[in-house]
């Protein structure tokens, strides 16, 4: 029998504004075991009468950092957790968190590709820790990313994409934003769609393997569209949050 | 025991619903909802109905199928549960129609080395059950949600429903039961999650 993924303390190191609305935070854990670019922590907060909560948040940083851990959070309107952290949580402070959990939304580089990834809004973290690694360890398998915003103002980690884009080794980062577009914005300004996603793989081919990671509905329609398109369901892999929206 | 940690600044927002009734019934970890969270691993598989069957397979005298419209005939309850999934959400009262696996296994004759089940489904998804907690009233297979035919993302045409262990032990698009003499560990229970997943023990991951 394995032993339980123990409860760790972290310490809080930086705390980033990433958007009006996301923030990235810096866990220092110095006994971290590592974890693999796409698996998640529990996290726990506990009251003083002994009240507590929990929720799962996607790890965003690759795992060749040691002995630290980035979670980038969104803060939901009414959320316990989330809004605990962006309006509480302050550098220094100690947080519990367990893990790393989940073996399936996960890539690692001698999987190689080609790899496409579609993220929606905060979607996007579990497939930062991919491209963050992808970089690491100088992978130069093809990759696209294709990621969905409201607004340009929330773009997660815009400047750090394009850098990585910019790099030359193979990444392309394609955006589209739903509901507003800046003067000149030459992306793409609809949801994600069938056409859209048969042009961001066209030049990848059918052998891609794509992670698509955002809330259900997006997450149906690009998974139904890449099956669609001709890929095996198997090398489709899909991490859904949020309600159904029924 | 170590102390207790205490997260500074921490008092909750003790949203959950004040009567006791329920707060009892939300286990240890998890929080209430009132959506209808989706959570599966890759593509929604769509199985047009004359092409869906469900079969009880392995260490049975004679294996037992049934077509849609003969799995529609069999004897069927409307179910109102409490179901809990490993991502924390819990849904109280939430209110099925489906068929009782006992009335399935009624069906077949069990080999006396019977002891576990693995729920198999379209596209490749497994779970693993002993034979004991799929039985006595335990778990059902459902077609209908709260009055309607069950959505794909939610596992339709028809998905396994066992409110007693974390949610995905629920297979969607369930197929069929193999029944087996030893366990076998399904999708989840491969990839760290907890061989037995019950939420009241808190059973998330491997080792809990």
């Amino acid at each position: 029998m394995a032993s339980p993924i123990a409860w760790r303390i972290a310490t809080v190191g930086t705390i980033r504004d990433e958007t009006p609305t996301v923030r990235s935070f810096t866990l220092g854990l110095p006994d971290w075991p590592g974890h693999r670019p796409g698996q998640h922590v529990d996290l726990r907060l506990t009251a003083e009468d002994g009240y507590s909560v929990e929720r799962s948040y996607s790890i965003a940083s690759e795992p060749e950092r040691r002995g630290e851990i980035d979670l980038t959070v969104e803060r939901i309107e009414d959320g316990e957790v989330s809004a605990f952290l962006h309006d509480v949580v302050e550098p220094g402070d100690r947080l519990e968190v367990r893990g790393p959990i989940g073996g399936y939304f996960v890539w690692e580089a001698p999987l190689g590709g080609p790899l496409l990834l579609v993220a929606g809004g905060s979607g996007v973290v579990p497939l930062m820790a991919i491209l963050r690694h992808r970089r690491r360890t100088g992978s130069h398998v093809p990759t696209r990313l294709l990621s969905s915003s409201r607004h340009a103002e929330e773009i997660i980690y815009r400047d750090e994409l394009d850098a990585l884009a910019a790099a030359g080794d193979g990444l392309e980062v394609i955006h589209t934003l739903t509901r507003s577009q800046p003067t000149g914005w030459a992306g793409y300004a609809r949801r994600i769609d069938d056409r859209m996603l048969a042009e961001v793989l066209e030049p990848l081919g059918v052998s891609a393997r794509v992670y698509i990671c955002g809330p259900t509905a997006l997450v149906e329609v690009a998974a139904n569209a890449m099956v669609r398109l001709g890929l095996p369901p198997d090398r489709v892999r899909t991490e859904r949050f949020g309600p159904t929206g029924t | 025991m170590t102390e207790r940690f205490v997260t500074r600044g921490f008092v909750g927002r003790r949203t959950q619903p004040g009567a006791g009734d329920v707060r009892d019934r939300i286990p240890p970890g998890q929080y209430l909802t009132t959506d209808f969270p989706v959570l599966s691993a890759g593509p929604t598989p769509r199985t047009p109905l004359d092409r869906w069957s469900f079969t009880i397979q392995g260490l049975v005298r004679e294996p037992a199928t049934w077509s849609w419209d003969q799995f529609m005939a069999l004897e069927n309850r409307e179910w109102v549960v409490d179901i809990s999934c490993v991502t924390k959400w819990t849904k109280l009262d939430m209110r099925w129609r489906g068929v009782s696996v006992d009335t399935l296994l009624e069906r077949v004759e069990l080999d006396p080395t019977a002891a576990f089940v693995v729920a198999y489904s379209d596209g490749g998804y497994t779970t693993n059950l002993p034979l004991g907690d799929v039985l006595n009233g335990q778990a059902f297979v459902a077609w209908e949600y709260d009055g309607k035919p069950l959505a794909p993302e939610h596992g339709g045409p028809a998905r396994l429903v066992v409110p007693a262990r974390y949610f995905w032990k629920s297979a969607k698009w369930v197929r069929g039961l193999r029944v087996q003499a030893e366990d076998e560990p399904g999708f989840w229970e491969t990839l760290g999650y907890h061989n037995r997943g019950d939420q009241w023990l808190e059973e998330r991951y491997s080792g809990d």
